[in-house]
């Protein structure tokens, strides 16, 4: 053990295995893009606005209401989802016939909406919960539980994801319906449905995250603006709707925003993130995996 | 000449004449950001008409305004030559981001999110060198000493900035024109049909997408050193990011993307909005004009996807609605 760390250094081990914490956020992020891409064919720009909302959830649930964060959590879930699936019909539904552009517009057009409703709503103030979790210590390395439980959490989340998807009908026919969008109606699957419950399913991931990074990070309007594009480029790398090329996108990701935060800023950390990306487009254009498909 | 030939041009002459018989400072100066914008707005349609939708322009936007401004504080370089060096750090991204994309076939939602990162990613970069930049609290070029004013583009009187302005507009509108009478329309127009047919017939894909990409890039770097120079002050919620990108393509869309006047319309009607909302709501504005952009933005394109002017002309025409008069999808 002495000899291993005598060769990596400390801190160096400490931001890998940080980033290996925050890539399950992010791989959680990345899944219910992935998954609203993969069955509806839309991207949903405003993902990452979702989350802000339940993090002002959980926020208000359990700083204002005082309700116990584990009773907060699926509140906070559930309304994500609601979100989600209002998002779904009261915008993308109409537009399900639109060029793909329009609907993605059309869901900056709720970007805006929801960005400036919690900043006329919730004010401008940088909030959080106040709950200081203790911090692991292993050696001379910190964790904190946050990230620890963040990352159970969200492999929990990507697991109930999988199962549902593989060992329900429903789950079967989202599957299904991502593969051929014209046949499935035509075999007796409501696509309208499966959308809405794909969309609440994607707004629940999205609620599921929230309760994780608000544990990590202070809520305030813009907060999406800091992991969202993050997101949507994991989602372009890893091949938009590939879960296992987001899942493993994630991770590539986060260790450089990881190990670029420990030489320098984070935000040098996003910087890095992003010119990586652009040289992986030109290595492998199609998305990481794209040759084993 | 034709009559609307002659109506543009004697609405010119009453642009030009006007600041000679009016000159309420306040609505100089909202006549000031409309021309600014308009000319921000006519840059990203040039590449938007053709389906090439792209979130990374306030990116392009912030590169201007910031490399100016810096490069005068820090170093001492006026304006006049700061400007093409911005803008040619805007182009130098544009070609950084857009050749990889086109040579590789990053369209549609790809494209939409790889412009939408850079904007993001531009933000972050202005936020992390906050010791050079002043971060998100925003930036100040600094004031010029007396005599230096022209040198530095710094003018108080808000006359001198209406002609700078009005002259970009119009700069702006035959950019505009000259693209819509070249081949690169017809390149673009069957490009935004399907590429694949496009490069069949000889066009070369990556080449002309790229060309229109530059040039709205440069423009749009321009509208934002000219912003700064005219505000002097500059923060990165302004001049880039996601929410100036979205900005830029809502009052395209409320305007018409597929019109010359579209986007002047669409300035015309986001700052009016902003401003008659900041005067009526007073400083409780803060959120409200993004919050009645957001719901205008969503009811526009679910009802009306060729925007106020576009359908207007449309319907005074009384012709059938072009097949390609739409946002259209690239596959």
């Amino acid at each position: 053990m002495q000899a291993f760390l005598d060769i990596f250094d400390i801190y160096l081990l400490e931001a890998v295995i940080n980033g290996i914490l925050l890539g399950g956020v992010l791989a959680l992020l990345a899944l219910g893009l992935n998954l609203i891409f993969g069955v509806i064919d839309v991207t949903w720009i405003c993902y990452a606005e979702l989350v802000m909302i339940g993090m002002y959830g959980m926020y208000y649930l359990v700083q204002v209401f005082g309700v116990p964060y584990w009773a907060a959590a699926p509140l906070v879930i559930l309304l994500v989802a609601f979100l989600g699936a209002a998002l779904h019909y009261l915008v993308i539904a109409p537009l399900l016939t639109a060029p793909p552009i329009n609907q993605l517009l059309a869901t900056g057009g709720v970007l805006f909406i929801l960005q400036s409703f919690a900043t006329v709503a919730f004010g401008i103030d940088f909030r959080n919960l106040g709950i200081r979790l203790p911090v692991l210590v292993l050696g001379d390395m910190n964790f904190s539980y946050a990230r620890l439980l963040s990352f159970a959490a969200a492999l929990f989340g990507m697991v109930a994801v999988y199962l549902f998807m593989t060992r329900t009908f429903t789950g079967t026919a989202i599957r299904a319906i991502s593969q051929d969008r014209q046949i499935m109606p035509l075999m007796g699957v409501d696509a309208r449905r499966i959308y809405l419950i794909t969309s609440a399913l994607g707004g629940a991931l999205a609620g599921l995250a929230a309760c994780l990074l608000v544990l990590q990070y202070d809520v305030h309007p813009f907060v999406g603006l800091s992991f969202g594009p993050i997101t949507f480029l994991i989602c372009v790398l890893g091949g938009l709707g590939n879960f296992f090329g987001g899942f493993i996108a994630s991770f590539v990701f986060a260790e450089i925003i990881s190990l670029g935060g420990l030489f320098s800023d984070l935000e040098w950390g996003y910087v890095l993130a992003f010119a990586f990306f652009i040289v992986m487009m030109f290595i492998r254009p199609a998305g990481l995996l794209a040759r084993r498909r | 000449m034709k009559t609307h030939h002659l109506v543009f041009i004697a609405a010119l002459a009453a642009a030009i004449a006007l600041p000679f018989v009016y000159r309420d400072p306040y609505h100089l100066h909202l006549l000031v950001l409309i021309l600014i914008w308009s000319f921000a707005y006519t840059s990203w349609s040039i590449m938007g008409r053709f389906g090439l939708v792209s979130l990374g322009h306030g990116g392009f936007m912030g590169v201007g305004a910031y490399v100016t401004a810096l490069l005068w504080n820090h170093l001492g370089v006026s304006p006049w030559i700061g400007i093409p060096l911005a803008m040619a750090a805007a182009g130098l991204l544009a070609i950084v981001v857009g050749y990889p994309c086109f040579r590789f076939r990053i369209t549609g939602h790809y494209f939409v999110l790889v412009t939408l990162a850079l904007s993001g990613i531009v933000l972050q970069v202005i936020t992390a060198t906050r010791d050079y930049t002043g971060g998100s609290l925003g930036y100040t070029p600094d004031r010029a000493t007396s005599g230096r004013q022209l040198l530095a583009l710094q003018f108080d009187d808000k006359v001198t900035w209406y002609f700078i302005a009005l002259f970009i507009w119009l700069l702006g509108l035959l950019i505009w024109r000259a693209i819509d009478r070249s081949m690169a329309r017809h390149a673009m127009e069957a490009i935004s049909e399907d590429e694949d047919a496009a490069a069949a017939v000889g066009v070369n894909v990556t080449a002309e997408k790229l060309k229109i990409t530059v040039l709205s890039a440069l423009m749009t770097a321009l509208a934002g050193a000219l912003y700064c120079q005219y505000q002097m002050f500059i923060s990165p919620d302004t001049v880039s990011g996601i929410s100036v990108s979205l900005q830029m393509v809502f009052a395209a869309i409320v305007g018409g993307l597929y019109v010359a006047l579209g986007p002047t319309v669409g300035a015309i009607i986001t700052i009016l909005l902003a401003e008659t909302l900041r005067i009526g709501f007073g400083t409780n504005a803060v959120g409200w004009d993004n919050l009645v952009y957001g719901v205008l933005l969503v009811l526009f394109i679910i009802f009306l996807p060729q925007g106020i002017l576009g359908s207007l002309t449309a319907r005074l025409k009384r012709r059938p609605t072009l097949k390609s008069a739409r946002l259209k999808p690239q596959r």
